[in-house]
């Protein structure tokens, strides 16, 4: 087990309470994605079977089993977002990383996902750029923003 | 010795430098996430820099969310002895002059000021009281919003927080608790619109020694976002409710259930009880009183019905979000096999003011059968997107024109989508004969629901926009119940056809006549998934026909069945 999810899962052996979905969600909080390794761990750490902790990892949406990409944007398609053109700024999301929404760059640059609510329903459509939330937001936002991560190349994680 | 509810109160009036008490200028920033998206971390970071720079003694500090997302984000100042002005759509570029212009000199920039609270000291800065949106509202459960530090428990016990708890919990017996409740006619604020009082009253019956208060805050409704803006501006007002509830049914702990994502909220709310634990608010000996509670957050992950309560459940059990057949109520078997009640945070958030004014006074606000306000949520097609705390009776175009400001651009509304993603539609030659209220608006087919309502222009299509909410009904059906499994998306796989140019004749009918299948199912995902669909058809049958029939899309906005060579649409993203 590598040492971060080491820490987390001696970190759940202290706190009250612990469910299957209480540890997969801190794990993946940290972590950014369920490592392999974690499902087995919080087996045993919560005493039931792997099945029982793949049953639960795989039916809630945002959990993911691989690393995201170094930058993540995150769209409403939301109606309230929808109305206010969410589809044209998903559109140039996918255009400008080229990749669909709900999927990676394969040289992992780039994350796209779809948020069904975000609850700023009042400044829609709303993007959420690297955990940065912004409301009003239109197709040349993404596009500034996809731009100025390549060049950065830094990973925000 | 825990701290009766006179010291806290003293310490709150001795500390509260928020509440105004200090002489120095106070400046506030609507930071709910609402706020956020529009810049308010940027421009509160400049307001710290910029105070320091211009050498200015006063009061900063955070507050949730008045309610007027369109004038985001937004700064309020207070200037001693003078009403509080609300300034808008403010930038970091505009702190400095704000500063030294409002906070230092004495130009009170009318031309940045949405509005004062009171009588204005300028005839060029409008009284916000006289707005119609806001000389509209009944402030009862947002009566903190945006003027309360919602991370500081002080602050709210300054301006009287708490001290319904306090009553409760030395001149009232549970059972009186209730008793109001059940006069106030309270019903649910999640979508059911359940009678409260009644609900506590099962579980008041149930025995103990170990009974569960559990608050729903998943909202997964787009369109409503009041949960969520209520946990971030005035978590204490849903903290209270939630011990009261405790107290009436003789609880032992509370849970707030909110969506993992959701990061603000789940902040607020922590902190929220963190510091109740540390002023004796809760715990043991409650306020010094008999009464000993505990209370928690718990999350959940990614999925809508996480939100239906006995699926809610299951999440904080640790299992997937799938409901429970019913019976056994909650009220008998509930959270871990122990009698449980939930309500909506909206719900719990009603419940302080109604113990400190009484049932009587609650009753007396709204219509026969519908109590009391409804927290609004606009959004959509719509001038002035808010939230906004509305009495129920309220005409429809009241709240749609007046309040909401109407379309932009002078449009025409076409239709409100309520209730959310199994609400329904309602057409605005209706809505002109509609009022606020449960009853009314579920006559219609469409529903009030959580409060949320989509407005959509005669730029939308109805085709368009019911096809995001038949999608979202399917990728949400947590899968249980096949009905629901299969018939969402059926729904859907029609709904997309037809969106696409490719509708079948019978297609409408087909997906109609899934209502009496999808109604086995356990819960109102599968149970209410025809719902947008039908009302759809009821009122927009022509629109939806020229998809079908004539493979056109009369508002242009169904990408498939644009003409060749047609552009992007006007009008959209950013030139709104």
């Amino acid at each position: 087990m590598a040492t971060a999810l080491a820490d987390i899962i001696t970190a759940l052996k202290k706190t009250p309470e612990v469910t299957v979905l209480s540890a997969l969600i801190d794990i993946q909080e940290q972590l950014h994605y369920l490592p392999p390794e974690s499902i087995p761990a919080v087996a045993e750490l919560t005493g039931v079977s792997v099945n029982d902790v793949y049953t639960v990892a795989t039916f809630y949406t945002h959990f993911r089993f691989s690393p995201p990409g170094e930058h993540v944007i995150e769209a409403c398609w939301g109606p309230s977002c929808h109305l206010r053109g969410a589809s044209e700024v998903m559109a140039a999301a996918e255009k400008a990383v080229g990749a669909t929404f709900d999927s990676d760059t394969p040289d992992g640059k780039f994350t796209l996902r779809k948020l069904s609510c975000a609850g700023a329903c009042g400044h829609g459509p709303v993007v959420v750029l690297d955990h940065k939330m912004r409301g009003n937001a239109g197709p040349a936002d993404v596009t500034a923003f996809v731009e100025q991560a390549r060049k950065s190349g830094d990973s925000h994680h | 010795m825990p701290s009766t509810y006179d010291d806290l109160k003293r310490r709150a009036l001795a500390e509260a430098q928020v509440a105004g008490l200090s002489g120095k200028p106070v400046i506030t920033v609507g930071m709910g996430i609402c706020g956020v998206s529009a810049g308010a971390r940027e421009v509160y970071a400049a307001l710290q820099d910029e105070l320091k720079k211009q050498g200015v003694d006063a009061v900063l500090h955070p507050v949730g969310c008045v309610g007027f997302c369109y004038a985001e984000a937004l700064v309020d100042i207070t200037r001693p002895g003078q009403p509080r002005i609300s300034y808008k759509n403010i930038t970091p570029e505009r702190v400095p002059e704000l500063v030294r212009d409002v906070v230092k000199g004495a130009n009170l920039r009318s031309d940045l000021a949405l509005g004062a609270w009171g009588a204005s000291p300028s005839p060029a800065i409008p009284n916000i009281h006289d707005f119609p949106a806001w000389k509209h509202q009944v402030r009862i459960a947002t009566r903190n919003c945006g003027v309360v530090d919602p991370d500081n428990t002080l602050d709210y016990i300054a301006r009287g927080g708490y001290g319904a708890l306090n009553k409760a919990l030395f001149d009232m017996k549970p059972d009186q608790v209730i008793d109001e409740v059940i006069k106030s006619n309270l019903r649910g604020r999640g979508g059911a619109a359940f009678p409260t009082g009644q609900k506590w009253k099962f579980l008041a019956g149930s025995p103990g020694p170990v009974k569960y208060i559990l608050c729903n805050g998943e909202e997964g409704d787009a369109g409503a976002f009041n949960d969520k803006a209520l946990l971030e501006s005035d978590p204490n007002t849903v903290l209270e409710g939630i011990i009261l509830a405790g107290y009436a049914t003789r609880a032992t702990k509370g849970y707030i259930f909110i969506r993992c994502e959701h990061w603000l909220p789940i902040q607020r709310a922590r902190n929220a009880i963190r510091q109740a634990y540390e002023l004796g608010i809760l715990g043991k000996n409650i306020l010094g009183s008999e009464f000993s509670f505990d209370a928690a957050v718990v999350q959940t992950g990614e999925s809508y019905v996480s939100g239906e309560e006995t699926a809610l459940m299951e999440a904080i059990e640790g299992r997937r979000a799938m409901p429970r057949p019913r019976p056994p109520f909650p009220a008998a078997v509930g959270l871990w096999g122990k009698p449980s009640n939930i309500n909506n945070v909206k719900t719990y958030s009603y419940v302080p003011e109604i113990v400190a004014k009484g049932g009587a006074w609650y009753a007396s606000i709204g219509t026969e059968r519908s109590k009391g306000t409804g927290l609004v949520c606009l959004s959509g097609d719509i001038v002035k997107p808010g939230l906004y705390e509305l009495p129920f009776g309220l005409p429809l175009p009241t709240v749609i024109n007046d309040i909401g400001g109407g379309a932009p651009g002078g449009k025409k509304v076409k239709f409100l989508q309520t209730g959310g993603p199994l609400g329904g539609f309602l057409p605005a030659s209706l809505m002109e004969k509609t009022p606020m209220d449960f009853d009314a608006m579920n006559a219609t087919g469409a529903m009030f629901g959580s409060g949320g309502i989509i407005v959509g222009s005669e730029d939308a299509c109805v085709v368009d926009v019911v096809q995001v909410l038949t999608e979202f009904n399917a990728d949400e059906s947590c899968g249980k119940c096949f009905p629901c499994r299969l018939g969402t998306n059926h729904i859907n796989q029609i709904m997309r056809r037809i969106r696409e140019g490719k509708g079948r004749p019978n297609d409408m009918q087909t997906a109609l006549d899934l209502a009496p299948g999808l109604a086995a199912s356990l819960c109102a995902h599968g149970q209410l998934a025809t719902n947008p669909i039908r009302t759809a058809y009821q009122y927009f049958k022509d629109e939806i026909e020229a998809h079908v029939k004539d493979r056109r899309c009369p508002a242009g906005r169904c990408a498939a069945l644009r003409p060749q060579g047609a552009g992007t649409l006007a009008g959209a993203g950013n030139a709104r």
